[in-house]
């Protein structure tokens, strides 16, 4: 190939020797592309590179932003709910305690009311005892002195030591069934 | 590819054998290492601004260069436009797959307009070669490769003595791992190798690439002219074939522009990385 080149650089110029307008014509060129690249093409590029990584960057930090908003709503909420189930929890707790009260307060009255019914039939009972108590020992006593003064054959009816008599006599009976009531209570 | 000005220094006679017997038929011209020097349009004679076409058509290029990149970086959008884009994607090759890549961000930072301007010159120089009515490669010249091969050499000569000349040296010419008695076989080739062939190559490779480039698509369309126009008859049939030859070298031109002008900048780079590395 070289041979080629030098037979035919023989009549011709050869084309591995450089003439001199060929090296300041391959300076020239050379010196402006490399400031060319060198002091304005680079710099811009890297400048715009520089942006974009900054854009992309900041879109970045915009989305991690956005996502701790919405971590933030989100426990938020959570918290709400919480709260909101503890309150309602709270609410039903009073409610079942005061629906308690109520029905111990209830019980209560009615038993109240059953007492006072009881005592007050109880006392209408005494009443009545005590009442038939004295209408019979009017009529016991009577009764008695009828019948002892028809066994003794005279009256004793207006005697005041036979209605002493019947008195106490009342009186030993009324003690025996006190006595034995308390036996038996 | 540099085997092929052989076959194609051989196809020159043999046509011209093929056109002889024929006395009175015309002659078929092909191309010639002439074509590499234009006769001058400006300043002739003058030994050092004598300017012929390829000469114009560098500072063409360069005026191309600077509207192109000038204009598509002088309003950078965020969001690039087509322009912008293809403008940025051609930095970002250079920068990411070529630079970046060997030398790291730190000191690829400080290579990168030297490197991007190799590519970019050496690339729109070359593609020059298969632009219709230029048809020539502002590199088939040997100043322009030469240039650029000087500049790389400076650069990692530089890049290796100022970061650590010993180490650089002793790297490059007392390589490690290798016996010492070599030394006295190893050291000259080393020497050789780096400080002689490195340039050489870089710039034997650009022009010669071109040269053969050019003489190529000369010769195949050279001769379907002379023999659609000259000859005619049958001989037109084998035009289609010159033809479709010259066509096919064409699109590879293409590739062997691109191809050139990333083997002229990764050379470069790698010298420099190989320079800047603490051991080989």
């Amino acid at each position: 190939m070289l041979a080629e080149l030098i037979i035919a650089a023989e009549e011709t110029p050869n084309p591995l020797l450089p003439a001199w307008y060929d090296i300041v014509y391959s300076l020239i060129p050379f010196i402006l592309v490399l400031l060319l690249f060198w002091r304005v093409v680079l710099p811009r590029m890297q400048k715009t590179l520089d942006e974009r990584a900054a854009l992309i960057e900041g879109g970045i930090e915009k989305a991690e932003s956005a996502q701790a908003e919405a971590k933030a709503a989100l426990e938020q909420y959570n918290a709400l709910l919480a709260e909101g189930r503890a309150e309602a929890a709270k609410i039903r707790e009073q409610a079942r305690t005061e629906g308690n009260a109520i029905l111990a307060e209830l019980k209560e009255a009615a038993q109240v009311e059953a007492a006072r019914v009881t005592a007050t039939a109880q006392q209408q009972i005494e009443a009545e005892r005590q009442a038939a108590l004295v209408a019979l020992r009017a009529e016991v006593g009577s009764l008695a002195l009828d019948l002892a003064s028809g066994v003794i054959g005279e009256s004793l009816a207006d005697d005041k030591r036979a209605t002493a008599l019947v008195d106490r006599f009342l009186a030993d009976l009324e003690n025996d069934t006190a006595s034995s009531k308390k036996a038996a209570k | 590819m540099l085997e092929t000005p052989l076959s194609a220094a051989a196809l020159i006679p043999a046509l011209a054998f093929a056109t002889t017997p024929a006395t009175d038929a015309p002659e078929f011209k092909g191309p010639s290492i002439l074509d590499f020097f234009p006769p001058a349009i400006f300043f002739e004679g003058n030994e050092f601004f004598e300017m012929n076409r390829i000469m114009l058509l560098r500072l063409v290029i360069v005026a191309l260069i600077f509207i192109l990149f000038w204009l598509g970086t002088r309003k950078m959008q965020l969001v690039p436009g087509r322009f912008q884009g293809t403008i940025e994607m051609g930095l970002e090759f250079v920068r990411k797959s070529i630079v970046e890549d060997l030398l790291g961000q730190k000191d690829g930072k400080r290579f990168l307009p030297l490197i991007t301007t190799i590519f970019f010159l050496v690339l729109f120089m070359n593609l020059t070669g298969i632009v219709p009515g230029i048809n020539i490669s502002a590199n088939s010249v040997i100043g322009m490769p030469l240039v650029l091969a000087v500049a790389a050499y400076i650069a990692f000569i530089w890049a290796g003595l100022r970061k650590h000349p010993w180490a650089f040296l002793r790297n490059a010419l007392f390589p490690p791992g290798v016996p010492p008695f070599l030394y006295i076989i190893v050291t000259p080739i080393e020497f050789v190798s780096m400080f002689v062939l490195r340039p050489v190559t870089l710039t034997l490779r650009l022009l010669m690439n071109m040269i053969v480039g050019h003489l190529l698509l000369v010769l195949f369309f050279s001769a379907t002219a002379f023999f659609m126009v000259e000859l005619g008859g049958w001989w037109i049939a084998a035009s289609a074939v010159t033809l479709a030859f010259g066509t096919a070298f064409t699109f590879f031109e293409i590739l062997v522009s691109v191809l050139q002008a990333y083997v002229f900048a990764l050379l470069t780079t790698v010298y420099i990385q190989l320079a800047l590395a603490d051991e080989h």
